[in-house]
């Protein structure tokens, strides 16, 4: 049988040390056994290193900042799509899923297929909106609230126990130990993001991160539960295993049921010292470890491409325990020729 | 042969944290024309700056509010709200259209008599009448909205004295779940007072109760606020109807929709974030269709819209006066559009648009004002096509509230033209000369005279 | 004045110096002026020569070529007749 060759363009391509998905994901497709892939990336700044893995990304693009606008992102896209005839997009950055999900409709009736989030599931995982999530769902979540002016910080001691986060709206965020400590946060991530501020329940244990895909009618098609074994100093997973537990796998499976989620997906989860789960936070896309579930069995890129396109998926049910990621930076050699291309034509 | 057209020469440095838009297409078009006028023959006849306002636009973003509203409640009526924009073209606009008239002071209400608008479709809003003003709209049998007690005390009073029954609301307001709540203005909800003063409005029997009014805020990002609000409103007009038998005939949700525009901080642009007519329609009309009136008793829906209505339909057009580099080396561009025209500029990332052809080079400029003030910043930061001395800007969505909160200050303001759905440009407000200020003064008889 | 002759430049207006690493890339019109320079023209020949190709004044077009060679010389691109290679 010949397979088809699909031509999928991805996002997401910065792998420093604070890595995009992008490179990871296209690993998993280029592993796909379903279908062979031509990749196409698509970048925003001319030195995110996926553009020069030649060996990895056929061609790359640069694409306008999701702030330029919805109409600018799609003329580019019909540009680059004239071009190479894409099949699926995979965004996988937080900041343009608003953007992709809202253009959905206009690229289907390009051609072209993406899997994505509804924008009601983004917007219920707002850090701002997550308590309500929580109570809706029955999924336990840090207690949090939000608060708008510096004299509600005083009424905080009949709810929280020292010391609480101080989180920012999207970005930010600081433990407090006590009130004066809460106030000069306040003030800082205010002035920085604007309002409201989160206040939320510190909770201290471990780490632990699962990833899945949901088929947008409740049935997960696959999650791989990890447990961060070495993290940076920006809280990254640089490290990290694959394991059996059973509650993280069951609470996954809750959340999909009970949001009837779409696409791929990360939550982050902390084990408190009552052994009991406490999401963190939801993350909208596939994480930057997604080849671990490659590499366990579970080809979640490929399952998401099929989805997209349509395809019946069957439900991975199995992956391989203790296997692990670990991280490397790799150095690339690239001539200056290269960046001059991208920087001056916008195209390698 | 024709000389090419001229870009001055730039350079830049590439670093990694820059956005690189080198080779790509910038991330607008030239706006060379406004409804089929040149921009550049606008200028040249009316001069720079210039206001420009699309009668077209007007009218179809009028259609489109309303239709969002009709097909989905029986009962609707728009009535404009003045200070958004009171030139009378622009009110007549709306007039013709079935827009009643909303107003908040004397000034205003007289405004709406005089362009032809009925007392009795003129709704009478703000926490500052006089007893003059309550008179007049006694007299013409306006629709009063009461905003606090002495005002309900002071109407009653005239409407014992002249024995008449005015026609009345109260504002209320409430928590809708959206900071800052808008708690100033009329009877709040959740304590009590808007209940208190429904019953005294109705055991007094002087008044005659006909609506209930809020206004929630302005530019809201959330049309579920009014989802909240509608569904309180509703719930005083049928505790009013359960108590008294009474009827509460409309019940008017203000304004407050959004415009394109991009508020500083976004990260996103307006025009992909900002709720639709189509948003808040669904969340006001589900919420009163929800509630329990019967359908005999269904109260007619008045909206207070402006900012939308008008927002996208003005623009400023502007000449660029200078480039300068500030100490730094950041591109400035001077360009003779103030703040004291673009009060919204501080509210407000405006789209600007060159007004000639471009190429795809840019530069990240500061664009100032020519007012000789430090405040005088229409966009902090703003990656701009390469403007030359002489060529023209336009910026977008300036339509609501400059026109009139708009400072006179060190020069006079500009004209204001309304292109027709023809494509014919009128002057609807002539340009300020000298006797716009001076006729306004006038100067002691010790202080006419000197001698340098 | 003129280009450091270390600094290479690409027809596509990409420069780079090779001896700090940092790259720049000039519009056309910066291009253009950059060839002046290196043809050995002094600032009135190459107003002059842009002058009649373009449309702009001597005046305007004098501040923006010092502007221009300004930041040639902020970025540390150009070096003058007296001064050795740096
Ligand atoms: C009572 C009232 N109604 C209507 C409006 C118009 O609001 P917008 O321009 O936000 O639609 C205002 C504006 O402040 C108002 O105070």
């Amino acid at each position: 049988m010949i397979r088809k060759k699909l031509n999928i363009a991805v996002t997401g391509l910065n792998a420093i040390d604070s890595p995009g998905p992008g490179v990871a994901v296209i690993r998993g497709l280029l592993e796909a056994k379903s279908f062979d892939t031509n990749i196409i990336g698509l970048a925003y700044e001319s030195l995110e290193p996926g553009i020069y893995m030649h060996n990895l990304v056929s061609k790359t693009y640069q694409v306008p900042y999701p702030s330029a606008g919805v109409d600018n992102l799609l003329s580019r896209l019909e540009y680059i799509h004239h071009k190479e005839h894409l099949d699926v997009i995979i965004p996988n950055f937080d900041a343009e899923l608003y953007s992709y999900i809202k253009i959905e409709d206009d690229l289907k009736a390009m051609g072209i297929n993406v899997f994505l989030p509804t924008m009601t599931q983004l917007e219920e995982r707002q850090k701002i909106n997550l308590f309500d999530f929580g109570q809706k769902y029955g999924i336990r979540v840090p207690k949090s609230k939000a608060i708008f002016e510096i004299s509600e910080i005083y009424d905080l001691q009949k709810e929280f126990e020292m010391p609480v986060v101080v989180k920012g709206k999207f970005y930010d965020a600081g433990v407090a130990s006590n009130i004066d400590q809460v106030k000069s946060l306040y003030k800082k991530i205010s002035n920085k993001w604007g309002l409201p501020i989160i206040i939320q329940e510190f909770i201290s244990g471990t780490e632990f991160n699962i990833t899945g895909l949901g088929d947008g009618k409740g049935n997960t098609i696959a999650a791989v539960p990890m447990r961060k074994q070495y993290i940076t100093d920006k809280g990254k997973a640089w490290g990290g295993i694959s394991i059996a537990d059973q509650t993280m796998l069951d609470l996954t499976y809750h959340f999909v049921s009970s949001t009837k989620w779409r696409g791929g997906f990360e939550l982050e989860l902390m084990k408190d010292k009552n052994n009991e789960f406490n999401l963190l936070e939801i993350n909208p896309r596939m994480p930057a470890w997604i080849y671990l579930a490659v590499g366990v069995g579970q080809n979640i890129p490929e399952a998401l491409v099929q989805m997209a396109l349509g395809d019946k998926v069957t439900p991975f049910t199995t992956y391989s325990i203790g296997k692990m990621f670990i991280r490397y930076a790799w150095d690339m050699i690239v001539d200056i020729s290269e960046f001059q291309k991208i920087s001056t034509t916008g195209e390698l | 042969m024709e000389k090419l057209r001229y870009e001055r020469p730039i350079i830049r440095r590439l670093d990694s944290e820059m956005p690189n838009k080198f080779g790509m297409r910038t991330d607008y078009r030239p706006t060379t024309q406004i409804d089929g006028v040149p921009v550049k023959s606008l200028i040249d006849k009316f001069g720079s700056p210039l206001f420009v306002i699309s009668e077209k636009v007007l009218r179809s973003q009028y259609r489109k509010a309303r239709k969002a509203f009709t097909t989905r409640y029986p009962k609707v009526q728009f009535a404009w709200s003045y200070k958004t924009n009171y030139i009378s073209a622009v009110c007549n606009v709306f007039h013709q259209e079935g827009s009643w008239a909303e107003v908040v002071s004397g000034f205003e209400f007289q405004k709406a008599l005089g362009n032809g608008v009925k007392g009795s479709k003129i709704i009478f809003n703000g926490p500052d009448k006089s007893e003059e003003d309550l008179e007049m709209a006694i007299q013409h049998n306006a629709l009063i909205h009461i905003d606090h007690l002495e005002e309900l005390y002071t109407l009653t009073e005239l409407a014992e004295r002249h024995n008449t029954k005015p026609r009345v609301a109260i504002r209320v307001n409430m928590d809708t779940g959206v900071y800052p709540m808008w708690d100033r203005f009329g009877f709040n909800y959740e304590n009590g007072q808007a209940w208190d003063a429904l019953n005294k409005i109705l055991h007094s029997g002087r008044l005659e109760l006909v609506g209930l009014h809020c206004h929630i805020g302005t530019f809201m990002l959330s049309a579920q606020a009014y989802a909240v609000a509608a569904g309180k409103l509703a719930e005083l007009a049928i505790g009013v109807q359960r108590k008294f038998n009474h009827t509460i005939k409309y019940i008017d949700m203000g304004g407050g929709f959004t415009s394109r525009n991009t508020l500083k901080g976004a990260y996103l642009p307006g025009t992909d974030t900002n709720p639709s007519f189509d948003d808040y329609a669904e969340a006001i009309t589900t919420a009163l269709l929800n509630a329990d009136f019967s359908s005999e008793f269904l109260p007619t829906l008045v909206l207070e819209t402006g900012r939308a209505l008008v927002d996208d339909a003005g623009y400023i057009l502007g000449t660029v006066i200078s480039n300068k580099r500030s100490s730094k080396g950041k591109r400035i561009t001077i360009v003779d559009i103030g703040v004291n025209l673009m009060f919204t500029s501080f509210w407000y990332d405006h789209k600007v648009t060159p007004a000639q052809e471009f190429t795809q080079y840019t530069e990240d400029t500061t664009l100032n004002g020519p007012l000789c003030m430090n405040i005088d910043v229409l966009r902090e930061s703003v990656s701009l096509p390469l403007l030359n001395k002489g060529d023209n800007i336009v910026v977008h969505s300036v339509g609501a509230y400059n026109m009139t909160q708009w400072m006179q200050f060190i020069t006079l303001r500009p004209a204001v033209v309304m292109i027709d759905n023809d494509g014919n440009p009128h002057i609807i407000r002539e340009k300020e000369n000298l006797n716009s200020v001076n006729g306004q003064e006038r100067i002691p008889n010790h202080l006419d005279h000197f001698e340098l | 004045m003129r280009i450091k002759k270390s600094i290479a430049i690409s027809e596509s207006g990409f420069m780079f110096n090779p001896i700090t690493g940092e790259s720049f890339t000039v519009n056309p019109i910066g291009f253009e002026i950059i060839q002046m320079i290196n043809d050995g023209l002094e600032s009135a020949q190459i107003i002059e020569t842009i002058c009649k190709k373009y449309q702009i004044d001597p005046q305007t077009f004098d501040k923006d070529l010092t502007d221009f060679t300004g930041m040639l010389d902020n970025h540390h691109l150009s070096q003058h007749h007296d001064q050795e290679e740096a």
